[in-house]
């Protein structure tokens, strides 16, 4: 239960920034895709040597990548767009993962792979979503600058910088690397759930990128307790539970929250701001 | 005076289909040029191709003195993503990319700097706001600010007075004509015939290929402009055979 709770801290303090930034990009739903490409990763993974943490970690590592540089590179180099070029990838590589998983494996794996086990994170395990999350947090800080840049003006980036291409392909292996994380714990469906859900919630709180990111982050954190402690008194699906409290978390800040929630944006300004 | 870009026998275009043809002309160094012409004329175009975003499809855009990176564009307003949470400090503060780069700090001199360029273009006391919460022209207020601090030789703008009010109109006139008597380079987009000419000396005009290029009086003629329509307008549906046809 205490490697659990660490386990999700930790994924929860590297995968939110990530996915504020997939949230200002306009990219909530590459996110998803992602997800889902790593699948077949995994599955081969698994395959190859079994339950084993090192084996599907690469194997998501290597597919996440090859999804996100296939769509880059179609992309630039075709007409399609990137999120269609994206799409196509990212189906195809589910359908190999889960032809793999149900040609090879027994129900019981799908659902490991799909839903993770949290509550079964062992030390090596930790140590690699720990090490995961402080590596993902590292390359945001140095990257910060053009990401932003490259989120608010591309063109301008363009314009000053060589920097453009690196940004968007480092940034892509940040949401892998935080999705493979994340597939530890929660599951490859569930992975994208802790990266976006507190993200989108947070847009009700805070209105500078930092401040996104440390609501963000919170609100990741307490999902992350409330759904661990629901599952371990009422005998839930830990991934589950963890995104459902996020969720909610979402739910509330849609209502109450102050920027732009349901509430602040239909009641009369008692003090306008000037 | 030295050219400091020249276009020779240039085409420029998007999907093999040019939409800036054979153009042969000179921009010299300290000139500030009106590029003006009918929609679909090329004028973008051939801004993208100055910047190096757009490679010629034929001909070459010899830049002759600096770098590519020492040109500051101004493009349309529409492809900044104005939801992006980033306050107007910040969006200025970019225009120093050239001298801070992805990962320098901003000191304190680089700080007097910005402000300085914030309050050149009148937006003081806003510089916490998020771009978001601007209008229309306090947000052009803002572009140009990073602008100054790009301390660019070349200055390309395209439309820089589209859909802004008069006050704020006047006051980036004002701020490109600094530039001007600083020696620099520029080169605007515009559409309104009466600003350019009142404010700019030479005029570029464009139909796909050049209509004219000059002191703006003898190139802002009735005549000229009727030309530039119908040249257009000749091409509109079979733009490859353009030169041709309007020869």
């Amino acid at each position: 239960m205490r490697r659990a709770l660490l386990g999700c801290i930790a994924v929860s303090v590297g995968a939110t920034p990530v996915g504020v930034f997939l949230i200002l990009r306009h990219m909530s739903l590459t996110g998803d895709a992602m997800a889902h490409a790593i699948l077949p990763g995994a599955a081969v993974g698994y395959l190859v040597s079994g339950l084993s943490l090192g084996a599907m970690t690469i194997g998501g590592l290597v597919a996440g990548m090859v999804v996100a540089l296939a769509s880059g590179f179609v992309a630039r180099v075709t007409s399609l767009r990137e999120d269609a070029s994206l799409a196509a990838f990212y189906l195809i590589s589910l359908a190999i993962g889960v032809l793999i998983v149900s040609t090879y494996g027994n129900n019981v794996d799908l659902m490991h792979v799909l839903f993770g086990t949290v509550l079964a994170l062992d030390d090596t395990a930790l140590t690699l979503l720990c090490s995961f999350a402080s590596v993902s947090l590292l390359v945001l800080a140095i990257l910060f600058r053009p990401l932003v840049l490259e989120c608010a003006d591309p063109q301008f980036l363009r314009s000053v910088s060589k920097l453009s291409a690196i940004t968007h392909f480092v940034f892509l292996a940040l949401v892998v690397m935080n999705l493979v994380a994340g597939f530890h714990a929660l599951g490859t469906l569930m992975a994208v759930g802790i990266m976006i859900l507190p993200g989108a919630a947070a847009k009700f709180w805070a209105e500078t990128i930092a401040g996104l990111i440390a609501v963000a982050a919170l609100i990741a954190m307490l999902s992350s307790v409330i759904g661990l402690l629901l599952s371990f008194h009422y005998s839930l699906p830990s991934g589950p539970a963890i995104i459902l409290a996020a969720g909610i978390g979402y739910g509330l800040s849609l209502i109450f929250g102050p920027v732009g929630g349901a509430i602040a944006q239909n009641l009369p300004r008692r003090n306008l701001k000037t | 005076m030295t050219a400091v870009i020249k276009f020779q026998n240039l085409t420029l275009g998007y999907d093999r289909l040019p939409a800036v043809q054979e153009l042969d002309a000179e921009v010299q160094e300290g000139s500030l040029t009106a590029v003006v012409g009918p929609n679909g004329a090329g004028k973008s175009t051939l801004l993208k191709g100055v910047t190096g975003a757009l490679s010629p499809l034929d001909g070459g855009i010899l830049i002759d003195g600096f770098r590519r990176d020492e040109i500051a564009y101004l493009p349309q307003q529409s492809q900044i993503d104005g939801s992006f949470p980033i306050s107007v400090i910040d969006l200025v503060a970019m225009g120093l990319w050239h001298e801070i780069g992805a990962f320098g700090r901003l000191s304190r001199k680089f700080r007097v700097r910005v402000d300085a360029a914030i309050a050149a273009v009148g937006l003081t006391g806003l510089e916490k706001r998020t771009i978001g919460s601007l209008s229309g022209g306090q947000m052009q207020r803002a572009l140009f600010a990073r602008l100054l601090l790009q301390d660019a030789r070349l200055v390309l703008l395209d439309e820089p007075f589209a859909a802004i009010d008069a006050k704020t109109m006047a006051d980036l006139i004002d701020l490109i004509k600094r530039w001007h008597s600083e020696g620099r380079t520029i080169l605007a987009v515009l559409h309104d015939y009466a600003t350019v000419g009142t404010h700019f000396p030479l005029t570029m005009m464009l139909a796909r290929e050049l209509v004219a290029h000059g002191p703006t009086a003898q190139v802002l003629t009735a005549e000229n402009q009727f030309r530039a329509r119908q040249m257009c307008e000749a091409c509109a549906g079979t733009p490859h055979v353009c030169g041709k046809s309007a020869a």
